[in-house]
């Protein structure tokens, strides 16, 4: 008996040891993820429960900074024009990316060309998009205006109307990204199996059903990859609206981007902005676990 | 505060400079200057920091790139080295913020917009005062004559306390750029009132040619200097001499009406969301009988390869309002970091870079207006002057009645900001008083917050 009780004991030791040295091992990286990552959102969540404008002294407020942020109808309406900008500005680079992928996938003369064109758009700088079309939204000289005379159609006021300012700059995220859509969607199309048309066709399935029942679920997960990235990517939209609008007409286009820059880096209420900070991160959060659910969801492979 | 803001009388422009020498004097040396005079008796010497370095943190601008230009004399005639950095406006103000709140900056000298950092600067004496340095004739340059700086720029070099923490370099008086054209082909003469402005702008107005009577900035936060172009006419300020705000007075909602009569009335559609640049493009085209903006947007108006109305443009001076007649004014200048190490040859560049050869060069190079009144005879009188006469004399005759186009209090970016909303829903159809009282009402505890802290 005396024999048997030995090795547990040793094996014990030896994987406390080994624990210990596993520990050691990781110390660089916890290192680097506390300073760059877990020591900036601590120090966030801390100036957030202080009232400080750059220039004079902190007082901490605890929540208050908060409570304001849920009262402030500028703020609340940030909000709003943020998923109203990403809804748009996800679905509609989807569904033309998607088709413009079917199209691309199939064999046709200058196939090659036509799809470099095509990406063109996704190399550009976007502040310099951004002005270009400042330009051509202009209300008397834009030529968007003067295309749709051509077609006999009435001048519209683009994004100096306070109704149609984040349409008008969706179109410009439209045609920044498609192109990104219509790559990775392409991509996925070119890694589907022949077998499971050539079985179809045999059993006399119609064009309509060899996409809808077939080429739809397999690239299924490809979309919801594309629509994770462009739902971070217009969440995060700064640039375009910041040169086109600066969040106006008023605050029609002002996002929760627009708002935390300007409380940040106008204003320089710094504890005002830690606490848009956060409010925005858990929007965020909640939005990534959704997609990553439904990401789960689509999952073929 | 309102005294501060109404600063442009000339008795009380004198009697700060008389105080500020005066102080000067009288006390001698002053702490951030002992060190300066310990070793400093006796004559100018532009020599005396010789092998020193400087840092200058400018604003990337048509000046700022003059000034870095001719570095090379400044080095040459003083034998100091001048590291710079140039960076875009928005970016420079931030970054000054951040350095001068930590209580480091890596930069010594730093160029500083008067209408949006002067109050913040002097309230926290991040720019360190330059009278004892003025006073000092070992320091101060013989030909530094300030005389020769206009008031408008002296007046916002000075704190309310008295302190001068800067050199002024250039003015940005707002004027009325008119098309000759339109007026002749209507037979109408340049306004001089308000009430000719309004009539003038609707009769010009003319939808169906794509012609607009009147046209200037509406996006939020670039509206505001047009608000107060007419505020400072009626006879309005922006706050009181116990820190309330002056803005729901009758004066103010005077301006906002006529603010929203000309735009909204007479102004192109979709105006709510230009900038000058938008309204700048449309006088271009000659689709616009009047611009009122900055004067340094003049330059491209007369080259022909951008202007379609190139030498059929008029310069107007603001009309006058029902109680005077006032033009907006907005300034930048120079000024020492009070954490520098390098004091004495940051002043040195201060005097180089206002002196009489760089501010004529300004001019020459239609940069900007500069703040010397000798530039202007100096630069007309050289051959290849471009600007027009009409435009130097606007912006003589403008800069003589102008007044700070903006309240001088530290948060100034919010108070465009509230207001500037107001503006812009006002030319969208919202009732002035209204909006005026709600921005008022607003604002109010934002610059109570500053002006505490």
């Amino acid at each position: 008996m005396s024999t048997l009780v030995l090795p547990p004991a040793r094996g014990a030791r030896f994987l406390a040891r080994r624990r210990r040295s596993y520990f050691l091992f990781i110390v660089p990286a916890l290192v680097v993820i506390g300073a760059v990552i877990v020591f900036p959102w601590g120090y966030t969540l801390w100036m957030s429960a202080f009232d400080w404008t750059i220039g004079s002294t902190a007082h901490f407020v605890g929540f208050d900074n908060y409570r304001k942020l849920f009262t402030n109808q500028r703020f609340l309406e940030s909000i709003l024009h943020t998923f109203y900008f990403t809804v748009l500005a996800v679905t509609a680079p989807l569904l033309l990316g998607t088709a413009a992928a079917i199209i691309f996938h199939r064999e046709f003369p200058f196939r090659g060309i036509l799809r470099g064109v095509f990406i063109m758009p996704m190399m550009a700088t976007p502040v310099a998009v951004a002005l270009v079309w400042t330009m051509m939204f202009h209300p008397q000289q834009g030529v968007l205006n003067y295309l749709l005379s051509l077609i006999g159609m009435p001048a519209s006021l683009w994004v100096y109307s306070p109704t149609l300012v984040i349409p008008s700059l969706v179109l410009v995220e439209i045609w920044h990204w498609t192109p990104l859509v219509m790559l990775i969607v392409l991509g996925g199309l070119a890694a589907l199996p022949t077998e499971p048309y050539e079985s179809a066709r045999l059993d006399g399935a119609s064009e309509w059903q060899l996409f809808r029942f077939i080429t739809l679920p397999l690239v299924a997960p490809f979309i919801a990859v594309a629509a994770v990235i462009r739902t971070i990517d217009a969440l995060k939209t700064f640039d375009t609206i910041y040169v086109i609008t600066g969040g106006g007409p008023g605050t029609a286009s002002e996002t929760v981007n627009l708002y935390l820059y300007l409380q940040a880096f106008a204003f320089y209420n710094i504890g005002t902005a830690s606490a848009v900070v956060v409010v925005f991160f858990v929007i965020v959060l909640a939005l990534a676990l959704l997609l990553l659910h439904v990401r789960e969801k689509t999952k073929w492979m | 505060m309102a005294n501060r803001d109404r600063s442009s009388g000339p008795d009380n422009q004198r009697r700060r400079l008389l105080q500020g020498g005066l102080g000067a004097a009288a006390l001698g040396v002053l702490p951030n200057a002992a060190t300066l005079t310990a070793q400093a008796q006796g004559t100018f010497d532009w020599k005396r920091f010789k092998g020193e370095k400087i840092e200058v943190f400018l604003v990337k601008s048509p000046r700022g790139d003059l000034l870095t230009k001719y570095h090379k004399e400044f080095e040459d005639l003083t034998g100091i080295a001048v590291g710079s950095e140039m960076i875009p406006e928005q970016q420079q103000r931030q970054k000054a913020v951040i350095e001068f709140n930590s209580g480091n900056t890596s930069f010594d000298v730093i160029a500083i917009s008067y209408h949006v950092q002067k109050r913040l600067f002097g309230k926290n004496k991040w720019l360190v005062d330059v009278r004892p340095m003025i006073a000092d004739k070992s320091l101060a340059e013989p030909n530094l004559d300030f005389a020769d700086f206009a008031k408008g720029g002296l007046n916002y070099a000075t704190q309310s306390d008295g302190r001068i923490d800067s050199l002024p370099l250039n003015l940005d008086p707002w004027v009325v750029y008119y098309n000759k054209e339109l007026f002749e082909a209507k037979n109408l003469a340049y306004p001089k009132t308000f009430a000719e402005m309004l009539d003038a702008a609707a009769r010009l107005n003319d939808p169906a040619k794509g012609v607009s009577g009147f046209v200037a900035r509406g996006l939020k936060n670039a509206n505001v200097p047009v608000w107060s172009s007419f505020l400072l006419g009626y006879g309005g300020d922006f706050i009181d001499g116990n820190g309330k705000l002056m803005t729901e007075t009758a004066e103010s909602i005077n301006a906002a009406k006529m603010y929203q009569t000309l735009l909204a009335k007479s102004g192109p559609q979709g105006v709510a969301g230009f900038n000058w640049n938008e309204a700048q493009s449309l006088f271009l085209q000659g689709k616009a009988a009047m611009w009122l903006d900055g004067i340094g947007f003049a330059q491209p108006l007369e080259d022909p390869t951008k202007s379609r109305i190139a030498g059929k443009v008029g310069y107007g001076v603001m009309p006058a309002g029902p109680k005077q007649q006032a033009s907006a004014l907005f300034g930048d200048g120079e000024g020492i970091s009070t954490f520098s190490k390098k004091k004495g040859p940051s002043w040195f560049y201060l005097q180089w870079a206002s002196n009489k050869a760089n501010q004529t060069r300004v001019l020459q190079a239609a940069a900007g207006a500069p703040v010397r009144n000798s530039a202007y005879a100096a630069a007309q009188s050289s051959a290849d002057f471009k600007a027009p006469k009409e435009w130097v004399e606007c912006m003589l005759t403008s800069a003589r009645i102008a007044q700070p186009g903006l309240p001088v209090i530290a948060p100034v970016t919010e108070f465009r900001d509230v207001f500037g909303i107001a503006l812009t829903n006002m030319i969208n159809g919202a009732d002035p008083a209204a909006e005026m009282k709600k921005a008022t009402a607003e604002f109010q505890p934002i610059l109570d917050k500053s002006e505490k802290a």
